[in-house]
């Protein structure tokens, strides 16, 4: 019980890790924090240009669509169900996580494979919603929505809607890949073997991670 | 040694309160998004608060939430303090860098709207307009 936390434990003399986690978990958390400093740059640079832009663009007029509904005006309502998908899915992977804690093969089979099912449902709706803008006139270095005001908008809109949403949909692809292989590991049986499931854990910080980033995206594009 | 132990925690507390508490903070999430859209819909229709306010309640509701996926999903909360302080402290760089940007972009447009050309400058301000543009 070397590990076991007590207030007068000195956790800098040495002979056990000093965050109480173990090397990779460290690392996970470390990458992720250089990731948000890089979606954060990525937000904050949109900021600035929407800050120095005397208007853009109305989200509410931009993302109004959803599948199978033709020009029925409904604002925020796919984003919204966008939003659910994700926080569902985290859901499902900290109850892989848990399941993992309690050496439970088979839900921890179940959960995970609910969690890339959300993870592809996600990724189908971010297709539909760029295929349906695409439709309408907008990609990079195309902007087809006019400012608030009424003035014809710059790229500016697009380019940073485009090249965000894509760099978070590229997250979640890979997050989706890397799920996947943990599964098959999970199938293999090869943590039932190693006695522990902590590489499900660490692909969870991934997966949450990747939700963290929709919800702040959620709110600059889509809201504010 | 670390993952037994973990594992022997999370057997005393029981397969039932660990699972609550995920689906509390589901619960948190989905309430606080259905009332973001509900609010943003509300504001479309009867624009009944000023624009920044409704801003600052979004940004707030985000930070809550992003508060919640990395406390509990995250399961940052439940780490020892020496872990949280390592992830914690450098993202107070954010402060900054959020400030700065933004402000920056701010002077930007004050700046580009008083020089447009055909912007009538108001009387006091034209003398410092016409030597503005040196600074292109």
């Amino acid at each position: 019980m070397d590990t076991a936390v007590t207030a007068k434990k000195k956790w800098w003399s040495g002979g056990h890790s000093p965050f109480n986690v173990s090397y990779g978990k460290l690392m996970m958390w470390y990458f992720l924090m250089s990731d948000a400093f890089t979606f954060g740059a990525l937000l904050i640079s949109y900021g600035t240009i929407r800050f120095m832009s005397t208007s853009w663009p109305d989200p509410n007029e931009v993302f109004h669509a959803f599948p199978g509904m033709g020009h029925t005006n409904l604002p925020l309502v796919f984003v919204s169900l966008m939003t659910f998908i994700l926080i569902m899915s985290s859901v499902t992977m900290v109850l892989a996580v848990h399941a993992g804690h309690m050496r439970d093969r088979k839900a921890v089979v179940k959960w995970m494979s609910w969690t890339i099912l959300g993870g592809i449902a996600f990724l189908s709706c971010q297709a539909w919603e760029w295929t349906h803008l695409h439709e309408a006139g907008a990609w990079w270095g195309r902007n087809p929505f006019l400012n608030v005001d009424g003035t014809v908008a710059s790229t500016n809109f697009t380019n940073f809607f485009f090249t965000i949403t894509g760099f978070h949909g590229l997250h979640v692809t890979s997050g989706v890949v890397l799920n996947i292989i943990i599964l098959a590991n999970v199938l293999k049986g090869t943590y039932e073997e190693r006695g522990h499931y902590e590489m499900v854990e660490k692909v969870g910080l991934y997966w949450h991670f990747v939700d963290l980033v929709w919800v702040f995206v959620f709110t600059c594009f889509y809201l504010l | 040694m670390e993952h037994t132990h973990t594992a022997v925690a999370h057997e005393e507390h029981g397969h039932d309160s660990s699972t609550k508490s995920i689906w509390k903070t589901f619960w948190i999430l989905l309430v606080i998004t259905i009332f973001e859209v509900g609010l943003a819909f509300l504001y479309l229709e009867y624009d009944f608060m000023a624009r920044w306010a409704l801003n600052g309640i979004f940004v707030t509701l985000t930070l809550v939430k992003a508060f919640f996926i990395v406390a509990e999903f995250m399961h940052l909360r439940h780490e020892i303090r020496n872990l949280i302080m390592t992830i914690l402290m450098p993202l107070l760089l954010f402060v900054w860098f959020i400030i700065a940007f933004l402000a920056d972009g701010d002077s930007w447009k004050n700046m580009r709207k008083d020089l447009s050309p055909g912007t009538p400058a108001a009387p006091a301000k034209h003398i410092t307009n016409e030597h503005a543009p040196a600074h292109h």
